[in-house]
């Protein structure tokens, strides 16, 4: 079989703070084939981002890695030098963020940032091919090139996040992680966003993993879906399977939150409740004080993550044989 | 290019309302003050009519709004007039001693950032370390110690114990004077006069009183420094040069110090009148012959006019600056246009 390009063995994530231990990612494991779109699905503050960031290990303080493996092409990725590592960065393993007003300098151009990033993977750069490479890039993206030589400030939002991309394309990377690329975007750029995505994808030929708490956005691109409450996988899966037939009673209230225009605006519905707080999580099933299918075995045993048949990995008691 | 001219300009005449509120206040004060020009010249038993006579020439008879009415004419001649106590013209001392308040000023300017902002930097990117610990602590005694005692413990230090380094004056008096005739700023003269050793003897007696200024003033900015830097490292585009690869060097110093130095920037304006008032007080520990010594003598004297016009070059000076600072700004950041 071939060799996935990213596998991740029962991550936990921690922040230790003043109050006591953010525990915002627990037990996360998951493996990404070549070419492969995954993703990650959840209301705010469930450990998302933490999880992106972490396999970059950028964390930002105080958190760390508490436990957990994590492989690039059979690499263990957390027994690198801090210099592989940044190699790494952007060369491998690329990642775009939510807000594309504030990623990029101020203070320097566009081309100055292309280069820079160029230069510090490619010593022997010169301006002259980086301002080349940068061109083509942006050309991709459907900007024109004179806007190299532009600030951040003098472009729109959707063209800073589109430069954001195309800085995390330059250096042809394997695996792009995109958190919440599109949150700070209006709808119709939105839309227009994510097939550039998928073109680009395709295109630069790359694996991706793609972070939102929309899950109708999410299943537009992705191959599989990871669902995450509190820090934890709930369920994971193909795309269109999960959005057929849901099988946690978390994904089920996700899907009642995607917007659809053919729906009646009367269902729409919001899950009622909020995100746990990650100090003092609930007992058993994180998700327990929400569900509206709550058992008693919920509140007090915490549902493994069981794989069925066709692939489906959930964790819930609803759906677990031996209960 | 043009904005900037007509931003100039406009900062300039901007000055002017400032600096005639500041001279009111000054001339108030001065004449509020107990003493005058006249008993502090002839002293207190002096005769009454002599007394007459001496304010009669000094124009001290006439009604205070009348003598500053006359004084703002004479000003927007651009004449600061003639000193109440000696024969001279009150531009001369000020002329005389400027160059030398103007090279502590920027030695200390000089030192202070040389020392707060690269401390300052090093302790945000090594925070809550034992380090960044140890400059904290620095930057707040650096603080709190007033420039005169500063002055004095190291004149105590590095003059009296250690004998490393002269603690008054701005050359040794055996020094030729030829070699400091030109502009008035000795390193600048002495360089032009070829002559090194007093080159030399120059920067030497500049080190104490220019380290003094910039250790004191220094606390604030190892302060402001290391707060903007933690700020700005925590920033979306520190994130994302990272991600990118971007070395740690880089990302610190290039993207982190260039962006928190923009408000560090502000402060540097802000501060420089207090970079001057220290240097008053730097000037009078050190024997240092500048505008600070001339301004305590001259109060003293009760020289209103001399006085006055001491203010009136400060004030310049800080608007210059601070209009210099503005420029930075434009030069540093793409988003400030004018
Ligand atoms: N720097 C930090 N310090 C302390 N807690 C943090 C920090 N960053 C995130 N957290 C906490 O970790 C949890 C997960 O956050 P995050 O990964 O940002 O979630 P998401 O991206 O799904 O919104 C949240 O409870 C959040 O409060
Ligand atoms: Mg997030």
């Amino acid at each position: 079989m071939e060799q996935p390009i990213l596998e991740v063995k029962n991550l936990s994530i921690d922040y230790p703070i003043s109050i006591g231990t953010v525990e915002a990612v627990r037990d996360v494991s998951f493996s990404l084939k070549e070419g492969e779109s995954l993703g990650f699905v959840g209301e705010s503050g469930c450990g998302k981002s933490t999880l992106g960031l972490s396999l970059l290990q950028l964390l930002r303080p105080p958190g760390q890695i508490v436990a957990g493996e994590m492989y690039y092409y059979g690499k263990d990725l957390l027994k690198m030098k801090a210099e592989e590592v940044r190699k790494l960065r952007g060369n491998n393993i690329a990642m775009v963020f939510q807000n594309p007003l504030t990623s990029l300098d101020p203070l320097y151009s566009i081309e100055d940032q292309f280069f820079e990033t160029l230069k510090e993977h490619e010593p022997k750069i010169t301006r002259e091919e980086a301002a080349e490479r940068a061109g083509k890039v942006l050309e991709d993206l459907s900007i024109d090139k004179d806007r190299l030589y532009e600030y951040p400030h003098q472009l729109s939002g959707g063209m800073r996040q589109r430069i954001m991309i195309g800085l995390g394309l330059i250096l042809d990377p394997d695996l792009l992680i995109a958190d919440e690329p599109t949150t700070s975007l209006d709808v119709i750029v939105e839309a227009g966003f994510i097939d550039l995505l998928a073109r680009l994808k395709k295109e630069y030929n790359i694996s991706l993993i793609l972070i939102s708490h929309n899950l109708g956005l999410v299943a537009e691109i992705a191959d599989r879906i990871a669902v995450m409450y509190g820090g934890k996988l709930m369920e994971v899966g193909n795309a269109e399977d999960i959005f057929a037939r849901p099988m946690h009673p978390y994904t089920e209230g996700l899907i009642g939150c995607v917007p659809n225009i053919k729906m009646d605006q009367e269902k729409l519905v919001s899950m009622p409740g909020s995100p746990p707080d990650l100090v003092n999580p609930p007992s058993g099933c994180r998700f327990s004080p929400r569900c509206p299918k709550v058992m008693d075995i919920c509140t007090e045993k915490e549902p493994p993550l069981k794989t069925h048949k066709d692939g489906r990995q959930v964790a819930c008691w609803l759906h677990d044989e031996a209960n | 290019m043009k904005g900037l001219l007509r931003y100039a300009i406009t900062r300039i005449l901007l000055t002017i309302p400032m600096l005639f509120i500041l001279l009111t206040i000054v001339f108030l004060v001065l004449r509020v003050m107990p003493g005058d020009p006249v008993s502090a010249m002839l002293g207190a038993h002096a005769p009454e009519k002599v007394i007459e006579q001496k304010k009669e020439e000094l124009g001290l008879n006439k009604p205070i709004i009348v003598q500053y009415v006359n004084y703002l004419g004479q000003l927007a001649r651009f004449d600061l007039g003639n000193s109440m106590v000696l024969k001279q013209r009150v531009s001369k001392p000020i002329l005389e001693k400027l160059p030398a308040t103007i090279e502590l000023t920027l030695w200390g300017l000089f030192f202070t950032l040389l020392i707060g902002i690269p401390l300052g930097a090093y302790a945000a990117n090594k925070r809550r370390t034992g380090r960044d610990f140890t400059i904290r602590l620095y930057g707040n005694i650096a603080y709190c110690i007033p420039v005169y005692w500063m002055g004095l413990m190291l004149q105590l230090i590095f003059g009296v114990w250690l004998k490393w380094l002269p603690v008054s004056g701005r050359t040794n008096p055996r020094m030729l004077s030829s070699a400091f005739s030109k502009t008035g700023f000795y390193l600048i003269d002495t360089l032009l006069a070829g002559n090194i050793r007093a080159f030399g003897d120059v920067a030497v007696h500049l080190l104490l009183p220019s380290l003094t200024l910039g250790i004191v003033l220094s606390g604030i900015f190892v302060r402001l420094t290391r707060a903007n830097m933690l700020d700005v490292l925590k920033s979306d585009y520190i994130l994302a040069a990272r991600a990118r690869g971007v070395s740690e060097k880089l990302v610190v110093y290039k993207h982190g110090l260039k962006n928190a130095f923009i408000p560090i920037l502000t402060m540097l304006g802000l501060q420089f009148a207090m970079l001057l008032a220290g240097a008053v007080l730097t000037e009078t520990t050190f024997s240092w012959p500048g505008m600070g010594r001339l301004l305590m003598e001259r109060i003293y004297l009760r020289d209103y006019p001399t006085v006055q016009g001491v203010i009136v070059v400060f004030a310049l000076m800080v608007s210059v600056i601070s209009l210099l600072v503005d420029l930075l700004y434009a030069a540093i950041d793409p988003r400030v246009k004018y």
